[in-house]
């Protein structure tokens, strides 16, 4: 029987988890022990919806809806000096929660103090694009929609950046193999060549100790090249592999094959 | 076989070069000898002025931050060396750090003092870079060959120390793998020497008062502290719009907080006062890399943390006791689990803010790394800076950004 | 190969050669090939550095040119993305006969440590490739090396491209 992959996550996994592993947690502490957070989340909060607040590795992390983005990073950046949005990202939860998590990395330059204004979307919903408060949002907000679909409303230019316009998926997600899926093994052969090309050129090869013997054109093991574009149909001797000896010592040694050569 | 020609619809072969209204549209790239790189521009041009600007990226698109999804936390540290490859140990020092502060640990002082020297040493390799290419974009050929010059014997003393040229993966999570080679600090002292000298007698000689270096480049790509700050740019252009900040000073990591050395600050806004911060910048850390000399000496020789549940003992312990051996191989095998949380830790890499943002779920995959790429934000206000400038400045734009496609494309 | 030197005592002091036209002709382009500076990636900067003061490609006739058509050698250094490979194939394209490609670094011979969706695994599914040059990056000791592979190779071959193309030999 095959082995069964989820398909909600196709991510690398761990081949041994201990059956009583439990992961630990990086400490989290509340927002009250650092005066200057607690002052901040004071004000944010008299205008705005915190789901959860506390400090984590000395930056505090404000959770709130959605829809409070805009009036959340207004606020930080005008009444208290978060001058610069530094990164825009999300995380998948689909498997899980059904949810992409957002973050808004921002940055203190007075104090040098920085905070993440974090908030879940669920799975097609749209965020109000930040561009109007920080230009760097352009960029990072296009990419967050290459990467994981998700869309930026009234954004100027919402349109893949990373990726070819035409290609297909969003590569960051769970469901998103490493290696690509079909569309992407042949993207280029389809686009210079055309699809007809496809059995000329050949599949990828994605296993990186795959190694062809009667490879004319590409590797071959050392003493035993076959030349460029040689006719192998009629199958070339058998030599058998020995991967214990120094390929080199050999090489010089067996003065027939390098006569032959030459 | 020869390619299609109508299989093969390029993107600009889709767009009206002529247009009504007496622009035309010029495509810049992506394969350009000026673009550094895979950068695609789609300038609008009237006359010679650029009306709009609209910078294409993606052509270096490597997915690295989901190889970091598939990978080990150690597996994927070679692979940050691919980000800025001009100075590849500030990213393997970024994505380090980063892991060191979701794990909770420490490096050692040595380890400290060895990684500050690499990290300055990097930056003068990298402004060194950047000077070159600069002055060969701007049309100064010798230079750049002067500057790769000094580039080669800093690539050497790399070269000492890991035994690679551009690839260095020279920090490892928990410290570094190796102590300094015999000499090594004698030869650094012989380089900054060299280096100093030649930055003030051939580089700054031949650019710094030089009219038509001047000419090009005074009051060309003017980023004013409001673009900078909106359009999120660190590093030198920050430094470049009057704002004084840098990552080094103000969150201090590794040795910075004991050292003493300036950050300099233009405010002239355009290409000029970013070389001149770039030429400062390269003293500064030759002054930094002096200081940090007599603490590498003082310190014990203790290169890598201790904290077993994540890292492995040192070569000698694993060789001589089981346990050592047992969790080697457990975390060579199955790699380190970090507790669960997220953690994002800035750094001031040679272009700007590099800052690694890792999810972790407790897994020894990382469940999200994002990479906070300075050079990603300095490709986006291309878009803005560009317009209003002539065709021959945008290569002079372009360069003084010194941006980096490994790291905008990842 | 052309005689070089030659015997101004001899012959009644004229300057006489004897070679073949292959031979002349080859000794021409292998001297003088110039490559199209095809940065991609990492690599990109060690070509730099082998065009540069320390390993100076220059004196191996050797001088970048910034157009395809100015150029007998495409070295491609760094990792050639999905997005970017149509670029390649054009630019190849443009190219003058003869033309010839040399594959720097793992990422452009095999895709290399990018086993992702966006990479091309090897440009040799795009282009003709003559020489694959290991490393990451490769040194540029081995680029000088992967040039003087290209020009031994150029001496080899027939200076009349169409003997050298068999069937498909020069195409993919």
């Amino acid at each position: 029987m095959r082995k069964y992959t989820p398909k909600d996550n196709v991510q690398g996994k761990a081949y041994h988890t201990d059956r009583f592993w439990v992961a630990p947690s990086v400490p989290r502490t509340d927002a009250s022990e650092d005066a200057h957070f607690a002052a901040l989340l004071e004000k944010i909060k008299e205008s705005i919806a915190v789901k959860d607040a506390y400090i984590q590795i000395g930056q505090m992390v404000v959770h709130i809806n959605p829809e409070d983005n805009i009036a959340a990073l207004r606020l930080v950046k005008e009444a208290c000096d978060y001058a610069m949005c530094t990164e825009i990202s999300a995380v998948d939860y689909l498997a899980q929660e059904g949810e992409f998590e957002v973050f808004y990395q921002m940055l203190n330059l007075k104090k040098a103090k920085r905070i993440r204004i974090v908030t879940r979307l669920k799975e097609g919903q749209a965020i109000e694009s930040v561009v109007p408060l920080f230009n760097s949002a352009n960029f990072a907000e296009r990419e967050m929609y290459d990467m994981f679909g998700i869309v930026a409303n009234n954004h100027p230019f919402m349109k893949r950046i990373l990726m070819p316009d035409d290609w297909e998926g969003h590569p960051l997600l769970k469901t998103y193999p490493l290696q690509g899926d079909e569309a992407a093994s042949w993207y280029e052969v389809d686009k210079i060549f055309g699809k007809e090309y496809r059995e000329i050129i050949g599949a990828e090869n994605r296993d990186p100790s795959k190694i062809d013997r009667y490879d004319t054109k590409r590797f071959s093991r050392v003493g035993y090249e076959v030349p460029f574009d040689a006719d192998i149909s009629e199958g070339e001797k058998e030599t058998p592999i020995e991967y214990s000896e120094t390929l080199l010592v050999n090489y010089n040694k067996s003065s027939k094959q390098l006569d032959e050569r030459r | 076989m020869m390619q299609q020609p109508n299989k093969l619809v390029p993107f600009f072969e889709n767009l009206n070069f002529e247009r009504d209204d007496n622009t035309m549209v010029v495509n810049f790239g992506p394969q350009h000898p000026s673009a550094h790189g895979q950068l695609r521009l789609m300038l609008e041009l009237e006359g010679e002025k650029v009306v709009k600007a609209y910078p294409d990226i993606g052509y270096l698109h490597r997915g690295i931050e989901k190889m970091a999804e598939n990978m080990t936390y150690n597996e994927f540290l070679p692979t940050t060396d691919r980000l800025d490859y001009i100075a590849s140990t500030a990213n393997n020092y970024a994505y380090a750090h980063a892991v060191e502060k979701l794990l909770g640990i420490e490096a050692p002082r040595r380890a400290q003092a060895i990684r500050t020297m690499l990290l300055e040493l990097n930056r003068i390799i990298s402004h060194l870079f950047f000077i070159a290419t600069h002055a060969l974009d701007v049309g100064a050929m010798s230079v750049f060959l002067y500057a790769f010059r000094e580039r080669e014997f800093a690539m050497d003393l790399m070269e000492d120390y890991c035994g690679a040229r551009l690839t260095h993966s020279s920090v490892r999570i928990g410290g570094v793998p190796l102590d300094l080679p015999e000499g090594w600090l004698a030869q650094m002292m012989t380089f900054l020497d060299k280096m100093e000298h030649e930055l003030e007698h051939t580089y700054e000689a031949l650019l710094t008062e030089n009219r038509i270096w001047k000419m090009r480049l005074e009051d060309v790509g003017v980023i004013d502290a409001e673009d900078a700050l909106s359009w999120g740019c660190t590093g030198p252009i920050l430094r470049g719009a009057g704002v004084q900040y840098d990552v080094r000073k103000e969150e201090p990591y590794e040795l910075y907080g004991e050292l003493d050395f300036d950050i300099p600050v233009s405010d002239r806004n355009d290409a000029y006062g970013r070389y001149m911060l770039h030429v400062e910048e390269m003293r500064q850390s030759a002054r930094i890399i002096r200081q940090v000399m007599p603490i590498y000496r003082k310190s014990e020789p203790q290169l890598m943390a201790h904290a077993p549940q994540y890292l492995s003992a040192p070569k000698e312990e694993i060789m001589t006791q089981n346990y050592a051996l047992m969790q080697h191989f457990v975390l060579v095998t199955q790699g380190m689990r970090p507790p669960k949380g997220e953690v994002y830790a800035p750094t001031e890499s040679p272009k700007g803010e590099l800052g690694f943002y890792i999810k972790s779920e407790g897994e020894p995959y990382a469940y999200r790394l994002k990479c906070r790429a300075p050079s990603f934000y300095h490709t986006g206000i291309l878009q803005k800076v560009l317009v209003g400038t002539y065709l021959a400045d945008v290569v002079t734009m372009i360069s003084s950004s010194n941006i980096v496609f490994g790291e905008v494309d990842r | 190969m052309a005689q070089h030197q030659v015997n101004y005592a001899s012959a009644a002091g004229l300057p006489v050669a004897l070679t073949s036209v292959d031979k002349l002709i080859n000794w021409g382009r292998s001297n003088s090939l110039w490559p199209m500076t095809y940065g991609l990636a990492c690599c990109a900067i060690e070509m730099m550095a082998t065009g540069a003061s320390r390993y100076d490609f220059d004196r191996m006739g050797t001088i970048f040119r910034a157009s395809p058509r100015q150029s007998d050698v495409m070295i491609l250094a760094g990792t050639l993305s999905k997005k970017h490979a149509e670029f390649t194939r054009r630019l190849y394209d443009q190219m003058m006969e003869p033309k010839w490609v040399i594959s720097m670094g793992s990422c452009a011979n095999t895709g290399g440590m990018f086993n992702t969706y966006s990479i091309v695994q090897g440009v040799d599914r795009i282009v003709p490739v003559d020489i694959y040059l290991p490393g990451c990056a490769p040194r540029p000791e081995t680029l000088q090396y992967a040039l003087m592979m290209l020009q031994k190779k150029i001496r080899r071959e027939s200076a009349d491209m169409n003997k050298n193309t068999k069937s498909n030999l020069r195409m993919l």
